[in-house]
């Protein structure tokens, strides 16, 4: 049987997840092209404009970059803010 | 039965005495006539350390509620006091604090409200206020003020719901008579700590009141989580439960202090009577004295006076009218565009019992017109003889009204 939550008004504990899955209120989804991200091209840490205009803070400032699909809503903010053109918004299918 | 001490205080001083003897811990409140002397005589208890409290300044009544709901979640118990603008004011942050299940306890000073101003006594506020899901019980004397917010702390640290004690202004607030005042020790006896279903603490925190969602939905540990319409359900259950939370604690006071809360209703001459008269607060005491004149006339009328309105005290009701021929409904208030919202309330209750006496709606004492018990007494003998003469089944008279 499935745990009841004995809870009389709503609370929560701050976790990751405890809100849901928000990446599935993505309708385009980031596409990072590698052979021009900026981390990755150099092989050094660099650039990062993506990792610091996300406003969901999904992306991970890693060579290469990385984005928590779970988490990101597509808002392509990323994508606009890129100075290489790497991160292209794809339509979600289904 | 311990030795009680008697006072002459005004309404206002019982309430006040009463949060005191309760030991609130966090008070918030502003300014607003008729309720202001309980937060003035409050802040004086607190500023001497008669009442060792935090008394918290604010702009508005918003800010008010809102004081009182963080300290109540956190913890602490919680007292505020308003009329009126400053209830409406509220209105947001009542709901609040009843679907966070706080037991705050708040006097509502009945005031009238504008437009146009009037600063005196109608039930208009606190009955506008009635879908709030706050329990709301209603005194007809300055004993049961001090009487009333006592067991509320009680009821509502039991149930986890917000009582409003609501009062009329200057007819009680501003009005001085003996009032018997428990012995401390009495009320701590009664009265055990409150003990909170939130808390505040840094090594396990938590989100109080996120955004719930329609569905239900697992959290992050794998718990199936209510939705919002769980969470409403849940407190529709407590404030139907609360009724027999609300008679349970009324006879433990009785039994403490000699005095009668064992019912959800109060009775005034009903034994043999076949013509009721029903109010709230003041009005229905005035009503006594309007039963005693119709005796005088061979009418054998009685009052039943409805202490608690909400949670409705149906099955009570449905009770105390079987009997009657005609019932009588007096209320300071009206929901615009149709009748008394206790009217409404009393024939919804009656609705399928068999009990069809007719029923008269009598608004009264709207921006604090004198309610005088002969006016009343001459309306059941109008309202009888149109009755008797099958005029009228179900009526709204406004008394003592230009028209």
């Amino acid at each position: 049987m499935e745990k009841k939550d004995k809870n009389i008004s709503a609370m929560s504990t701050p976790a990751v997840g405890e809100a849901g899955l928000t990446g599935d209120w993505r309708d385009m989804k980031p596409v990072i092209d590698h052979s021009k991200c900026i981390p990755a091209v150099k092989k050094k840490a660099a650039c990062y404009l993506c990792w610091l205009y996300c406003p969901e803070g999904v992306i991970k400032a890693g060579i290469p970059v990385e984005i928590d699909m779970d988490y990101c809503k597509g808002c392509g903010i990323c994508a606009e803010e890129c100075p290489a053109k790497a991160i292209a918004m794809v339509t979600e299918e289904g | 039965m311990t030795m009680a001490e008697v006072q002459i205080m005004t309404g206002n001083t019982a309430a006040a005495i009463a949060a005191k003897l309760c030991q609130v811990q966090v008070v918030a409140a502003y300014p607003i006539t008729p309720q202001t002397s309980i937060t003035e005589t409050l802040s004086q208890y607190i500023e001497s350390g008669a009442l060792k409290a935090e008394y918290v300044r604010v702009e508005g009544e918003h800010s008010a509620l809102t004081v009182c709901i963080s300290a109540s979640t956190v913890g602490a118990r919680a007292f505020t006091s308003t009329s009126s603008h400053g209830l409406l004011y509220m209105h947001e942050q009542l709901h609040w604090a009843a679907g966070s299940r706080l037991p705050i306890v708040m006097c509502c000073v009945n005031r009238g409200v504008g437009a146009p101003w009037s600063i005196f006594n109608d039930q208009q506020d606190s009955i506008a206020q009635r879908d709030t899901g706050w329990i709301q019980i209603y005194c007809r004397d300055n004993q049961e003020i001090i009487d009333t917010v006592i067991q509320s702390y009680r009821i509502a640290e039991e149930v986890y719901a917000p009582v409003m004690v609501c009062y009329d202004g200057f007819v009680l607030s501003h009005t001085m008579m003996p009032v018997s005042v428990p012995e401390a020790a009495l009320v701590n006896s009664f009265l055990p700590p409150y003990k909170p279903h939130t808390f505040l603490s840094a090594e396990n925190p938590r989100n109080i009141n996120p955004v719930i969602f329609p569905h239900m939905r697992k959290n992050s540990a794998g718990v199936l989580c209510d939705g919002y319409m769980e969470m409403r359900y849940k407190l529709q259950k407590s404030l139907e439960k609360a009724k027999d939370t609300i008679i349970a604690v009324g006879m433990q006071y009785t039994k403490l202090t000699g005095r009668d809360y064992s019912e959800l209703l109060w009775h005034y001459k009903t034994e043999d009577a076949d013509i009721v008269l029903t109010g709230m607060g003041s009005i229905a005491t005035e009503a006594t004295v309007a039963v005693d004149q119709l005796r005088l006339q061979g009418i054998k009328a009685g009052v039943v006076g409805v202490r608690v309105f909400r949670p409705f005290p149906r099955i009570a009701l449905q009770k105390a009218l079987q009997g009657a021929r005609a019932i009588f409904v007096l209320e300071k208030a009206i929901s615009y565009g149709y009748e008394g919202a206790l009217c409404s309330d009393i024939k919804a209750a009656l609705y399928g019992t068999g009990i069809s006496a007719p029923m008269h709606n009598y608004i009264a004492g709207l921006g604090g017109r004198d309610v005088k018990a002969r006016e009343i007494a001459a309306a059941v003998e109008t309202s009888l003889g149109e009755i008797n003469n099958k005029k009228t089944h179900n009526k709204t008279v406004w008394i003592n009204c230009r028209q």
